[in-house]
């Protein structure tokens, strides 16, 4: 099918477009990657009277070396420029570890780094991402700016903490503290599908080897990324064995409430999510092992 | 709203007046005659609509003609034109028996020509992963990543 008409502004600077969202309010939809934003108006599903296309913002693309160790990405940075970036394999292994499940590289050439949290669909991974490293999202509207935690930041079935006129501009990404490991897991039926479900685990080891934080967060799980803080109290104080891991996963099912849908069963929504909390918790300890 | 555009497609300049929602797919198909680039799903999945945008692989039916504006377009009409005249690429896919139908080939045609110049000698692995995004339902895979390691070889060859 094919989009309904709209009127099209492409500015080239922040300033022009916060003004033009300022001046339409929800009748305007930002224009980002357009990598599910196109697809919805292809198919009607989303009908804007006016889009507003950031893609000649250039100000809005890169990835900075923050002094603290941490990253600053800007929203329109390309899915692709992420995932082959040095800084952030280096600064960010988790991100770089999860941006490969993001769909295919056709998409991802075009689709952006903000584009996705901004989106906020359940299935995608970069949400779960975001609130398992603990980003900061910052919006600016002609009103202002301001940061939002990830855990505020993600309100729902595609539902964020952003106002009609605010855009999201930049992502924080805070450094990993010393002796901390990372891991991403996922289970489609086909490479660059969206996941049945996956998993983000951020693990901190005390100088004595038992965990003193821990992060376990799922994707596709429920309607916004969904964080298990019965597995992380369950590992905190202890040293991560085998069965120490085997009893926060368990512990983990008390958090989730996995739908059905044509994708997977509840049930088997809650079997993989055991199964990944395993995966990521062990691989996530060993890194930090290392 | 309509808007002036000039883009250059397969190294040719193009100035034409389009409404906003027109698609960069049906651009490329109505409004110039290149039908080599082919329409499946119109949301992203299937891959046959695959073009070059500034030399990357973007889906066409995902991006508004009017963002292709002052951007350069590669379509598989820039690729070999006659028979005797083959891309190594697509000679490969016509020896290794990479298509039937050929509805998918250019979708496949201009992922895979970016991905090996980048990637000259791909493992099996890898050519997997560069054709995860694109659809075919006729040959079942197998002989389009025969085609691609055929080509490898080909494109590392001198040429004459
Ligand atoms: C075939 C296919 C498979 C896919 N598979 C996956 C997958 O496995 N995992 C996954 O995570 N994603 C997947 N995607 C989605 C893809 O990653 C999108 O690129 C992404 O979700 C949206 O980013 P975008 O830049 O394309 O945003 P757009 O499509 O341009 O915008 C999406 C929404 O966010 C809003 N928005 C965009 N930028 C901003 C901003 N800066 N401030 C405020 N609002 C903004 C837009 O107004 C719109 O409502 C898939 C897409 C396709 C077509
Ligand atoms: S027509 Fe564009 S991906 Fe199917
Ligand atoms: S050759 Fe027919 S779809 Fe691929």
């Amino acid at each position: 099918m094919k989009p309904a008409a709209f009127d099209y502004h492409a500015p080239t600077t922040l300033d022009e477009a916060l003004a033009l969202l300022a001046a339409y309010g929800d009748e305007a939809k930002i224009l980002a990657g357009g990598q599910s934003l196109i697809p919805a108006m292809n198919f009607r599903l989303a009908q804007p009277a006016i889009l507003v296309d950031i893609n000649p913002v250039t100000t809005l693309v890169g990835i900075h070396a923050e002094g603290d160790g941490g990253l600053r990405i800007g929203t329109m940075t390309r899915q692709r420029t992420v995932e082959h970036s040095d800084l952030v394999a280096a600064r960010a292994p988790l991100l770089a570890e999860t941006m490969p499940h993001i769909a295919h590289p056709q998409i991802r050439n075009r689709g952006t780094f903000g584009g996705s949290l901004a989106h906020a669909d359940p299935a995608s991974e970069l949400p779960a991402v975001a609130v398992a490293l603990g980003m900061t999202l910052r919006a600016q509207s002609t009103r202002g700016e301001r940061d939002i935690d990830a855990t505020d930041f993600f309100q729902g079935l595609f539902a964020t903490a952003l106002e009609p006129d605010e855009m999201l501009i930049e992502v924080l990404i805070p450094a990993l503290p010393a002796r901390t490991g990372t891991a991403f897991a996922e289970v489609a039926r086909r490479h660059g599908d969206y996941a049945m479900a996956g998993a983000a685990a951020v693990v901190t080891l005390a100088e004595d080897g038992t965990i003193a934080a821990c992060k376990l967060v799922y994707l596709s799980i429920g309607d916004a990324p969904v964080e298990s803080h019965s597995a992380a109290s369950a590992l905190l104080g202890v040293i991560p064995t085998d069965e120490a891991i085997r009893a926060a996963a368990e512990a983990m099912e008390q958090d989730i409430d996995p739908l059905g849908d044509i994708h997977a069963t509840a049930a088997y929504r809650r079997h993989l999510a055991k199964v990944l909390a395993r995966r990521t918790l062990a691989s996530a300890v060993a890194r930090a092992r290392n | 709203m309509s808007h002036e555009i000039t883009l250059t497609v397969n190294g040719h300049a193009h100035t034409r007046t389009v409404e906003a929602r027109l698609l960069l797919s049906d651009f490329l198909r109505h409004e110039l005659g290149l039908t080599g680039t082919h329409v499946g799903c119109e949301h992203g999945v299937c891959g046959a609509c695959t073009i070059l945008l500034d030399g990357v692989p973007v889906r066409s039916c995902l991006t508004f003609a009017v963002q292709a504006n002052g951007h350069e377009i590669m379509t598989v009409e820039g690729l070999g034109h006659d028979p005797e005249n083959l891309h190594p690429l697509q000679q490969s896919f016509w020896e290794s028996h990479g298509l039937q139908c050929g509805f998918c080939t250019p979708g496949f045609l201009m992922t895979l020509l970016p991905f090996l110049q980048e990637n000259p000698d791909p493992s099996e692995q890898e050519i997997r992963e560069a054709i995860s995004g694109n659809l075919c339902r006729c040959t079942g895979y197998q002989f389009i990543v025969d085609a691609v390691k055929l080509a490898a070889q080909k494109m590392g060859e001198p040429q004459p």
